[in-house]
């Protein structure tokens, strides 16, 4: 847990500045395909969102921007939707057979449900860090970090110094330096998710979405992985689902706040903003009982 | 029983006394006693014992009084006997639910026990029989030259045979088989339940059909009896099995997996072939295992497209071919006590076979798991 992010700062000057990153919006956007490798981030426009599952609403005109270089919180009660609509932001809503979507999410100005985008490129350029730590179990900890290269079928030139730079941003080179060819399995529960973190950070994404990425692992390995994430956002746009509302008051800059108002009733975003005044100063008495634990 | 406490003992005192020096007195006292695992003794292994005996001397009373002669009537009445006793005594000196739960505990290990005993006697009478002929020359040389009443000759045609048919059915089988899974359980295409329906009733199939099958529709057509064409019998018969076993292998791959590879931005064949097959790798071995120990055995559909011989055929492509099963049908229908003998043996190096095939694969798919999984 000591001294594992130094090579953060390599890159980092791309990714500071509102400015800066619209005119590499306006790049990308002109070039649209795997330019992705300067890892400069990117903004997430998500415009009425709207989700089903079968004739299910699941949730309801869903309007939130991830601001490019901040980490936005999604929270809110189990069950309002949070987890949908973050897999709604790099199609793997879609994956779910009776699932529908309506609305628009907007990756620097591109629908990313547009024929412009194909799912694979959206999931490369938008990666996802899942609640469970699932490192492939069949590869080596070495080929886990790489594997979403070779799964994309991109070859990469130095993979030992991609996977060493993967593994000293997500904080973990220091502990599977040298046993790299390891199983993935073999790894504690907190590393496990911090080799997923690694693993999705090698295919560049400008965007990373992350599902409660701390739920399954203990307070030290969580403390690890928030700094990580606070280390990462200043490359990477990053959109995290928490239950925990310290966590959330931690790690992000931006908050949106989901409730589903009843049963029967699709989930809604109730109120987003800085975090700061969404914790202190919230305009909706929803938000204030929430955040100050009174329900939920 | 004298074991298990003196044992402990002995190692107690030799670690108890340095730290006897430096502890306080309090500790000293509690060296004293031994600290031993306690001998559990339970209510049960008394009544099992009891029950047990009465078992075993009830049946042989009732078998003396009614003069049965059968050994199999013996056990059935000693077994009827046991856990009549054995549920009674509970009953008494407990509760009706201990006693149910006893009686359904004795059920299952009997269940258990007869399914293996069953499969031992099997194995250890087939062992028995067999090994009177198992000599180098039989594993090196054919029937061709060898007259009904002769001694010597081997089943070295059956061997070739049996392991050229069985290539051949895996080569065929096993990767549409796998292929079939995937497409069932990871496309879960809009056909998977008319598939899966076909994969059912084919797994149902006698054996003698799909043997038939190829009999009329490739022998029968100008190509004659040849090794392929029972391997393609046998293919017949492997695909269901294989298929469901390997579907059944697939299930159990966590859909995380799946997700994540999706995640990354992986095409779903990149994400088939490089993370849900490597990972359910051992399953698909084992699952490939069952089809083969599935066809190995068969004999009607060999005899109907590989006809048999009794001379060494290499060549699986063009004439009869023997294999071990049709070795020993063929063989244990001759009236010749040294024919009946040279089954038994085949027999015996078909059971061997297949064991070696099993370890052999088990052993191969181990080590891939090591290479990918293990330490340097």
């Amino acid at each position: 847990m000591t001294t594992m992010f130094p090579p953060s700062t390599a890159s980092e000057p791309d990714g500071n500045g509102g400015a800066e990153s619209g005119i590499t919006a306006v790049l990308s956007e002109a070039v649209p395909t795997v330019e992705a490798s300067a890892s400069t981030s990117s903004r997430l426009d998500a415009t009425d969102v709207t989700c089903w599952f079968g004739k299910r609403k699941v949730l309801e005109r869903c309007t939130l921007s991830m601001e490019p270089g901040q980490v936005t919180a999604l929270i809110g009660p189990s069950g309002c939707g949070k987890s949908t609509f973050l897999r709604a932001l790099n199609r793997m809503h879609e994956l779910v057979p009776s699932a529908a979507i309506a609305g628009e999410i907007a990756l620097d100005g591109v629908d990313i449900y547009s024929e412009a985008m194909s799912p694979t490129e959206v999931r490369s350029r938008i990666g996802m860090v899942f609640q469970k730590p699932n490192p492939f179990p069949a590869m080596s900890i070495a080929d886990n970090v790489l594997s979403g290269l070779s799964l994309s079928g991109i070859s990469n030139p130095d993979p030992d110094a991609l996977v060493e730079q993967c593994l000293r941003r997500a904080g973990l080179w220091a502990e599977v330096a040298d046993r790299l060819n390891e199983g993935g399995m073999s790894l504690s529960g907190g590393q496990q998710q911090r080799l997923c973190i690694a693993r999705a950070l090698a295919v560049h994404p400008d965007v990373l979405l992350m599902d409660e990425p701390c739920s399954a692992l203990d307070p030290i390995s969580t403390r690890v992985i928030e700094r990580t994430i606070r280390e990462l956002c200043e490359e990477i746009t990053i959109v995290i689902v928490t239950h925990n509302m310290q966590q959330a008051q931690r790690v992000s800059d931006n908050c949106a706040f989901f409730l589903v108002e009843s049963l029967r009733e699709p989930g809604r975003i109730v109120e987003a903003g800085p975090t700061e005044q969404i914790f202190s100063n919230p305009s909706d008495p929803r938000t204030y009982d929430y955040v100050t634990g009174q329900f939920g | 029983m004298t074991m298990l406490t003196e044992r402990p003992k002995g190692t107690e005192t030799e670690q108890g006394d340095p730290q006897n020096l430096a502890d306080s007195s309090s500790e000293a006292v509690a060296e004293q006693v031994p600290f031993r695992p306690r001998v559990l003794v339970s209510r049960d292994r008394k009544e099992l014992m009891l029950s047990l005996s009465a078992g075993l001397t009830g049946s042989a009373v009732m078998c003396l009084v009614f003069d049965w002669a059968h050994p199999l009537t013996y056990a059935i009445w000693a077994l009827l006997i046991f856990l009549t006793a054995s549920y009674l005594l509970a009953r008494d000196s407990q509760s009706p639910v201990v006693a149910a739960d006893r009686l359904v505990t004795t059920l299952v290990w009997t269940s258990g026990g007869i399914a293996v005993s069953a499969l031992a006697w099997m194995l250890v009478y087939v062992a028995v029989q067999g090994f009177k002929g198992l000599r180098l020359e039989f594993l090196t040389s054919d029937l061709s030259k060898v007259g009904p009443l002769d001694d010597g000759g081997g089943a070295l045609h059956a061997i070739i045979g049996t392991l050229e048919q069985m290539l051949i059915a895996s080569v065929i089988s096993i990767p549409i088989a796998i292929l079939t899974a995937v497409y069932l359980h990871e496309i879960k295409g809009r056909l998977s339940g008319i598939v899966r329906f076909v994969i059912d009733a084919m797994s149902g199939l006698p054996s003698i059909v799909a043997g038939l099958f190829i009999y009329t529709i490739w022998v029968l057509r100008g190509n004659g009896p040849s090794g392929l064409a029972a391997g393609l019998a046998l293919a017949i018969l492997m695909i269901p099995t294989v298929t469901r076993m390997a579907e059944e292998m697939l299930k159990t791959i966590d859909d995380g997996l799946r997700e994540s590879a999706l995640a990354l931005g992986a095409p779903q064949w990149r994400s088939v072939l490089q993370v849900v097959l490597p990972t359910a790798r051992s399953g698909l071995i084992t699952a490939s295992i069952l089809g083969v120990a599935r066809a190995v055995g068969e004999t009607a559909p060999v005899l109907l497209t590989a006809f048999g011989s009794s001379s060494v055929n290499l060549n699986p492509f063009v004439g009869p071919q023997s294999d071990l099963p049709l070795f020993i049908y063929q063989l244990l229908r001759q009236p010749n006590e040294n024919q009946i003998a040279r089954a038994w043996t085949g027999a015996l190096v078909l059971v061997l076979l297949v064991l070696v095939l099993f370890v052999l694969a088990r052993v191969i798919g181990e080590r891939g798991a090591r290479v990918r999984g293990g330490s340097r």
